[in-house]
């Protein structure tokens, strides 16, 4: 099994772990991931304000690489690369006036989209492609009693739906559990924003959001909250200090990526995972996780 | 549509509004918007709103839309989708925020003070159409040299941190087709100059 890979900018900086962790993931799970050439930014949220075709046409362009590769699918890490990338998929499906306007545009730099390249989340690909059954099997260390926060965030199925609930999504519960964890199934926070952007234009409104999710992360004991974005991650993890001195309150949470706990579960080495680059130290979780 | 607009710029924003909307697809839904509300008791940020989304819709019915173009909302909007996905008209609350967002800029409406995310979406389009992509690092110190100088002293032990632990390249990677991008953009930029 092998897949195109795309993994965003923030795996290039801040998110570098998610990256890291991801391509030891796959390996032991004996999945290849090719990197896509050349890929640009997805575009984010900034490209939507300024001009909705731009976005569209820009995310197409990655797109309409792998269609040159002759390649049918994406795997995407990033919820927001996710989100825009399968956006532009979904408007160029809808609306011919969007389809011919992107081709249009990338006429001008000698390149055409279809608009049949499918973007997959990672999470999909995990449970849909390789399976539940085939993870377990691949399990050489059980998470045993270790209490995890499954942390989808906004745009993990938000507005698309694809392969999981919009409101309650539920795959990352599924993944951990089939690893031995004591998911918390009925964590109502796992996906309310982070605040994204807005730990830069608006800090005391995000420090508030990342405030009540770690607030919710502790009332239901989590020892580890699980992300898959970079943006929440980062949020979550980076900012503790930041909301502890907004809000008087002591959190010291491990928050790690999805790839990086589920990693741990398939024997990979914690270096291999890069969960010694975390801001808050994830020991407590490593020496939770029974030998 | 109602037209209660009343300046000259309130009818002009009214009109790009609804011409806009309208050609989105299933942009007309918000006809059917009963202001039930749902879409503001989702919305993570509406307590810091000026106008929350249901309010939002109920100003452009009212010809009032040019208050909401100039207000704090927009800015506001993490894009979380949950209205999206919750209206029970179906309507794309989400867009019409990105909708608004594009107009401010367009027309140079957005707030000075109340929220600094109009400065950070230039500088992110900037440096991507620059490098093909974003270079978390220059996005961050440009963004603070525009407006914030206090924000390196408040976090510079997280930047420390992020330095030490690699999270941080200095340098920005620049993709081989990053002119690719700014070709992309000058064509929709001209079809739209064509188009008007």
């Amino acid at each position: 099994m092998k897949y195109l890979y795309y993994p965003g900018c923030s795996a290039e900086s801040t998110g570098k772990a998610y990256d890291i962790s991801t391509r030891a993931l796959m390996e032991k799970l004996g999945v290849g991931l090719v990197e896509l050439p050349d890929w640009n930014c997805c575009g984010a949220t900034s490209y939507f304000s300024v001009r909705e075709l731009d976005s569209f046409a820009i995310a197409a362009r990655n797109m309409a690489i792998a269609q040159e590769m002759g390649e049918s699918e994406i795997c995407v890490i990033c919820n927001a690369c996710y989100t825009s990338l399968a956006k532009a998929n979904r408007y160029m499906a809808d609306d011919p006036k969007v389809f011919e306007a992107v081709n249009g545009a990338l006429g001008a730099v000698g390149r055409s989209y279809d608009g049949q390249v499918k973007i997959r989340h990672i999470m999909d690909i995990l449970i849909n492609d390789i399976g539940l059954e085939a993870i377990e099997e691949r399990v050489t260390r059980r998470l045993t009693g270790v209490r995890v926060a499954p942390y989808y965030g906004c745009q993990f199925s938000r507005p698309m739906g694809a392969f999981d609930d919009v409101q309650f999504p539920t795959t990352m519960d599924r993944l951990f559990q089939a690893m031995g964890a004591d998911v918390i199934t009925d964590w109502d926070a796992k996906t309310d924003c982070c605040g994204g952007m807005m730990m830069l234009t608006k800090r005391d409104g995000a420090l508030r959001l990342c405030h009540e999710l770690l607030v919710a992360a502790r009332q239901y004991k989590a020892d580890v909250v699980v992300a898959a974005c970079p943006l929440c991650e980062m949020n979550l993890e980076g900012y503790q200090r930041q909301v502890n001195q907004a809000y008087g309150t002591d959190f010291d949470i491990p928050v790690m990526y999805f790839t990086q706990l589920a990693g741990l579960a398939l024997g990979a080495d914690p270096k291999q995972l890069a969960i010694d680059k975390q801001v808050v130290s994830c020991d407590p979780v490593l020496a939770a996780i029974p030998a | 549509m109602t037209e209660l607009a009343t300046t000259a710029q309130a009818k002009e924003l009214h009109r790009k509004f609804t011409e806009d909307v309208m050609a989105m697809p299933s942009g007309e839904k918000i006809k059917i918007c009963q202001q039930c509300g749902t879409c503001t008791g989702s919305c993570p940020t509406s307590y810091l709103m000026e106008y929350g989304p249901r309010e939002v819709i109920a100003a452009f019915r009212a010809g009032m839309i040019d208050r909401v173009v100039k207000s704090n909302t927009i800015w506001l909007c993490t894009s979380c989708y949950y209205c999206t996905v919750r209206c029970p008209a179906g309507i794309k609350i989400t867009d019409l925020m990105y909708e608004l967002k594009r107009m401010a800029i367009k027309y140079d409406l957005a707030p000075k003070h109340s929220s600094k995310n109009p400065a950070m979406t230039k500088i992110f389009v900037d440096s991507v159409r620059k490098h093909g992509r974003n270079h978390e690092l220059e996005l961050m110190a440009k963004y603070m040299a525009t407006k914030d100088w206090g924000m390196p002293f408040k976090f510079w032990q997280l930047g420390l941190k992020l330095l030490a632990n690699g999270r941080m390249p200095l340098a920005a990677k620049n993709i081989k087709g990053k002119d690719e991008l700014a070709k992309i953009s000058a064509y929709l930029e001209a079809e739209e100059a064509k188009a008007q």
